[in-house]
């Protein structure tokens, strides 16, 4: 299947660490990918590569080719804040802006594309917030700060924001690590309706959600791509016996 | 297994006097500051007595000041102090939040570090320094070009009237501004390195270019510090005396006119007491006490927004 996004001989480094090694990898449309593999085994590494988020750390670099909708990202030509827009992110501690509101906080990347329209912005928020089965529970407090609701409720409008400007591919890197289960299977039951319209990556240090929620499942080990197929493949018949072991926990 | 350590039991007895001792005498000297500034204020009321009761509430919203009828009141300096402090705040804070901009979101560890370092150093320089420095240095340049070019441009205001004579409120304000620099832009160095990086990640990930990510993310977040670090200048220039008696031309007198020279409360103190009595001086210490009264209200403001920012920071960083 050709993927939405195409991952060739990627490389990431921080100054000397080699934290990516040599990925290839093809990320399905409208399906959801899960990265799992033990903790440092550069899954966040890895999906911070496909937004060119992995470059803003200081004395980061990436080497190697990440196509989306075949158009090479880290072409010299292409602008990463726009491969930013068509590539959401929602991070694992949630982190909406303190100082806006639900509100602005969902519509901050409208306004940065220069959105100033009130009816629209309304309308973004709307449809954001119940994308991420947020709105029932603070459209009555809209003007209330981003910081002001629970651990679980901040990360859906984190989900929010992030979806708020259209993206085609939303990457979420342990966004449930922090948060109770009931907000967890909230943030999943919604990625499972997402997956219609978005192209998603997840990473996850727990094999039960992947197993849960993925349509493919990549395990790494050490920056390296150990193996990547079909979820119910990988964890019922891996075919690599240190994807085996880390399934069954007979590792370190 | 208990013995042992009685043994030791005079020893020990002995350490704690010494602490005793110890603490109580570092507690006395710590006492000797509150005596100190209970003392200072005491005395300073005492002797702005006279002038309190002679003049009473005008002392503080009348205008004259007039040593041949014996005829004192404040308003001209708390005016000089004002204009003077609003244009180092104007002129100063944009420049160091620029710095600050700058050493926090831009510059690579090998320049931020030492250069923090030097801007720091400058807070240090001795204020007669920066004063010798505005009358060799900086007036050549207002009388020059600068204030010509206000007038051209500006005169219009009634803030740009008058004469390049280089020796006025502008020179005052100037000074003030460099001098405030150093506080006002490490403060809110700070205050935008204790955003965290989460912070300015969400801003990128939404398409942010480098400086909508500053704006968006890291001066909303460190904003209460910028405005303490902001006030934290404001105190510094509404006490500052040297460098301003220096340059602001000492007139008794009330003109909105940067161009004109004017006087502040610190720098009339500094002006006149050496030959004041009687009324006049008890005048003096009494602008001494408002110029006291106000300098440690804007600490103390600066104080708890700085200390609560910095404090308030990892909390709300975390988000939970
Ligand atoms: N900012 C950084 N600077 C230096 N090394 C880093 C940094 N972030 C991560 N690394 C290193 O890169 C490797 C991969 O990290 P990461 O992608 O965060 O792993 P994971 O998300 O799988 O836990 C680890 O060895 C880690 O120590
Ligand atoms: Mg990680």
């Amino acid at each position: 299947m050709e993927g939405k996004i195409v991952t060739e001989r990627l490389n990431a480094f921080f100054g000397e660490v080699h934290a990516v090694k040599n990925i290839n990898m093809s990320i399905p449309a409208n399906a959801i990918t899960a990265i799992i593999g033990p903790s440092g085994c550069g899954k966040s590494t890895l999906i911070r590569c496909l937004n060119r988020m992995h470059e803003v750390v200081r004395g980061a670099r990436a080497a190697g080719k990440v196509y989306l909708d075949g158009e090479d990202i880290y072409d010299p030509e292409t602008d990463p804040v726009e491969v930013r827009r068509k590539v959401g992110m929602v991070f694992q501690k949630p982190n909406p802006f303190p100082t806006m509101s639900i509100y602005d906080n969902v519509v901050a990347g409208q306004r940065l594309n220069g959105e100033k329209d009130w009816k629209k912005l309304d309308e973004t928020v709307e449809r954001s917030l119940k994308l991420a089965a947020l709105w029932d529970e603070v459209k009555d407090h809209l003007d209330a700060s981003g910081v002001s609701i629970s651990g679980g409720q901040q990360q859906r409008l984190c989900i929010a924001r992030a979806l708020a400007v259209e993206p085609e591919v939303l990457l979420l890197d342990e966004p449930c690590s922090a948060l109770d289960p009931i907000a967890t299977a909230k943030i999943e039951d919604l990625l499972f309706d997402l997956k219609d319209k978005y192209t998603i990556a997840i990473v996850t240090h727990n094999m039960q959600q992947a197993a849960r929620i993925a349509d493919f499942t990549a395990f790494m080990y050490m920056g390296e791509l150990i193996e990547f197929g079909e979820t119910k493949k990988l964890f019922e018949n891996p075919v690599e016996e240190l994807t085996e072991k880390y399934i069954t926990g007979r590792f370190g | 297994m208990m013995r042992p350590t009685r043994k030791h039991g005079s020893r020990r007895s002995r350490a704690s006097l010494e602490d005793k001792l110890f603490k109580y005498s570092v507690m006395g000297i710590a006492a000797l500051v509150l005596a100190l500034l209970w003392s200072l204020v005491v005395k300073l009321v005492f002797d702005a007595q006279t002038s309190i009761e002679t003049f009473g509430i005008d002392f503080l919203t009348s205008t004259i000041w007039d040593p041949n009828r014996d005829l004192y009141t404040a308003l001209p300096f708390i005016f000089g102090t004002l204009m003077t402090s609003a244009v180092a705040i104007v002129i100063g804070v944009p420049i160091s939040i620029g710095i600050a901009i700058y050493l926090s979101e831009l510059a690579p560890a090998w320049i931020r570090e030492p250069l923090s370092f030097l801007i720091e150093l400058l807070a240090a320089v001795p204020s007669v320094i920066y004063g010798l420095w505005a009358i060799y240095t900086l007036r050549p340049v207002l009388t020059g070009s600068v204030e010509p070019f206000l007038m051209d441009a500006l005169g219009w205001t009634p803030f740009f009237e008058g004469a390049a004579f280089g020796i006025d409120k502008l020179a005052s304000g100037i000074i003030l501004a460099v001098m405030i620099i150093p506080t006002v832009a490490s403060v809110s160095k700070e205050s935008m390195m204790a955003v965290p990086d989460s912070q300015r990640e969400a801003a990128l990930s939404l398409g942010a270019t480098k400086y909508e990510s500053t704006r968006m993310a890291v001066l909303s977040y460190a904003r209460s510090g910028i405005f303490g670090a902001t006030i934290l200048g404001l105190g510094r220039a509404v006490g500052e005396t040297m460098a301003v008696t220096m340059t602001i031309g000492n007139a008794n007198i009330i003109s909105w006119s940067l161009l004109d020279p004017g006087q502040t409360m610190a720098s009339v103190i500094a002006n006149n007491w050496g030959e004041a009595d009687g009324l006049m001086l008890s005048s003096l210490i009494e602008i001494g006490v408002v110029l006291f009264i106000v300098a440690l209200l804007i600490n103390v403001c600066a104080r708890l927004m700085v200390g609560r920012v910095m404090k308030a920071v990892p909390m709300t960083g975390g988000g939970l």
